[in-house]
């Protein structure tokens, strides 16, 4: 139906068209921007010569990172973290979730066993407790640090046994009548059936693990153990606790600014890459996690 | 639906209910997982109460009652601020994250052009996926007194430089704008998925009696997201305590500790860097109940208000 737009509604059209604009320009331009200082030479980067486009190109920001042998060990860590850690946690989401989906007679003892893993959602052992337990299971310095204390996701055990509830019931009834076990049922019937949810799963865990830096730097004590983002956070950090600006200025002219764009970059492509793949699934996941009820 | 119910009903057995017992098993490793590290932890805690000694461990320590919490909350300089700084730089975080996806996701409502509203869509959402550690690294790079972007521009135009990470007048600014960029995208998501549902027809009645767009919002669009924004209202309510941890820990300094330090990072300070075991542990007890309560009662309200039910 097209219906003629006053002159308020159009001058409100362009209005909304540049709002919008300038936000979704604002949400990547810092990126861009760090991608032309990563491919620009240290000179014009510390002269503030960098916008938009790299001035003086070159690729020795990223040659020096490649060469830097505790940022491309701190990469490897994560990759591997990511591959053990996500399995890790889908397992586990399925093992817990598919019991937890069941009814009250087929599952005597449900409610019980829910507050049990619900509680844990909403208190925690605090910062010192974990670390101490941590350390006596002898995680520390060990991938395993990284991967098993948080294990189970319970937020994302409501996701998936929401998701089996919605299967319809039958399903599982019919293989039951003909002498199927539960585990076959969870493998072929629940299993398939929840495909885009656990896809939406995999996201969330994958970029988790990829972006968690805090257990990296509490259990692990050399740098040759850190993942990545605990690595990049070193660096980080050791230019921001400069407060002297002079200081700064000496920093600058020394360290380098790209070197830092570089890794930043490289640690953040990943993401990147898989980001237009993955947004299918996270709108579902989000969804799918809050609008129920 | 009516006829499913009386099988829903816990007494009356189903025929093909039969107890499995592998669905214990399948139980178990997630269960011994939250046990070590999430249950051992919470009696852990009781730290808060004693006079740690590593040597005596956790259980071994002798108790020393509230003395602790005492010294934390009474004799402790500064912690009156650090208690204010989390609750002031949340309960901005709160507000303008509340706001800011209802406001984009209704511009976004009307543009009509498709291929420019995905890509919108794309673009705001994608800092929520980046980590805080790459955007704070990119933050201080871009906000640097030198050679920062920010105030290379600011030089531009005739502005003296700012050292927005090192000033207290401006720091918490800082955090609460970088906090709404990162998520206010991600936001608008379940506003989106809201509006999908909302009745075209409805529209086309308003368009039919002569509404204009205006009005449409205000009496279409905006009732239709209304049970969603009161239910993410509410339970943004259970965040008050958290000022965010990652964000502020890789942008402070000792500059700006005044106005910066919140409860997690005091924590952190105090225990990891100090190994005050005991203290620390005092200050996460609280946080720990505090936070606790505070989403159990935003999950109750919501609950009361939305018919909410989480599980």
């Amino acid at each position: 139906m097209k219906i003629k737009k006053s002159p308020g509604e159009k001058a409100f059209d362009v209005f909304n068209y540049v709002i919008l604009a300038i936000l979704a320009l604002l949400c990547v331009v810092p990126f861009i921007h760090l991608l032309a200082l990563s491919f620009s030479s240290a000179a014009a980067a510390n002269a503030g010569k960098v916008g938009l486009w790299p001035v003086q190109p070159t690729l020795a920001s990223y040659q020096y990172a490649f060469q830097t042998p505790n940022f491309v060990r701190a990469f490897g860590i994560t990759v591997l973290r990511v591959v053990l850690g996500v399995s890790l946690n889908l397992i586990l989401l399925v093992l817990t979730a598919y019991p937890l989906s069941k009814r009250n007679d087929e599952l005597p003892g449900r409610t019980w066993i829910s507050w049990f893993f619900i509680i844990p959602m909403f208190i925690g052992g605090g910062l010192i407790p974990t670390y101490l337990v941590v350390s006596a299971t002898h995680l520390n310095n060990t991938i395993f640090a990284l991967i098993i204390p948080g294990a189970v996701s319970v937020y994302n055990v409501m996701i998936l046994l929401n998701f089996f509830r919605q299967t319809p019931k039958e399903l599982e009834e019919s293989a039951r009548m003909d002498g199927a076990s539960q585990i076959i049922c969870l493998v072929k019937i629940y299993l398939p059936l929840a495909v885009p949810c656990l896809a939406t799963l995999f996201v969330f865990c994958t970029v988790g693990h990829w972006n968690e830096w805090f257990s990296g730097m509490i259990y692990m004590s050399s740098v040759r153990n850190y993942p990545l983002m605990t690595y990049l956070q070193k660096v980080i950090s050791q230019t921001n606790s400069l407060t002297d600006p002079s200081q700064i200025e000496l920093m600058a002219k020394i360290s380098s600014k790209t070197f830092q764009a570089a890794q930043i970059i490289i640690a953040t492509l990943p993401i990147l890459v898989v980001y237009p793949f993955m947004q299918r699934y996270f709108v579902q996941g989000m969804t799918l996690g809050a609008m129920k009820g | 639906m009516k006829q499913h119910e009386p099988a829903l009903a816990p007494k009356k057995k189903s025929k093909f209910a039969r107890v499995d017992k592998s669905l214990y098993l399948m139980l178990i490793p997630g269960a011994v997982i939250l046990i070590i590290y999430s249950y051992i932890p919470i009696f852990g805690l009781q730290i808060a109460f004693k006079d740690f000694d590593i040597a005596k461990g956790i259980w071994g320590s002798p108790w020393v009652g509230l003395d602790n919490f005492k010294y934390i909350f009474f004799s402790y300089p500064g912690f009156g601020k650090v208690v204010f700084n989390t609750v002031y730089i949340a309960v901005l975080k709160m507000i303008f994250r509340y706001i800011t996806p209802i406001i984009v996701a209704l511009l976004l409502n009307e543009v009509m052009h498709i291929k420019f509203k995905r890509t919108v869509q794309t673009l705001i959402y994608l800092p929520h996926f980046i980590s805080w550690i790459v955007i704070c690294g990119l933050m201080i790079s871009i906000l640097s007194p030198t050679d920062g972007a920010v105030n290379e521009i600011l030089k531009a135009v005739g502005l003296k430089p700012v050292y927005f990470l090192g000033n207290k007048s401006t720091f918490r600014p800082v955090l609460i704008i970088s906090d709404v960029w990162k998520e206010f995208g991600y936001g608008t998501i379940i506003y989106m998925a809201a509006l999908t549902s909302i009745d075209p027809s409805l529209y086309e009645a308003a368009t039919i009696d002569r509404a204009n767009r205006f009005q449409k919002v205000l009496y279409i669009t905006l009732p239709g997201i209304a049970p969603i924004a009161v239910l993410v209202g509410i339970l943004g309510l259970g965040s008050l305590l958290s000022a965010g941890f990652d964000q502020i820990f890789n942008l402070y300094n000792p500059l700006v500790y005044d106005v910066a330090d919140v409860l997690d990072t005091f924590t952190y300070r105090m225990g990891i860097l100090n190994a005050q075991y005991d203290l620390s542990t005092a200050v996460s007890f609280v946080t720990s109940f505090t936070n606790a309560g505070l989403v159990l009662i935003s999950y109750f309200i919501a609950y009361k208000v939305a018919g909410y039910r989480p599980f």
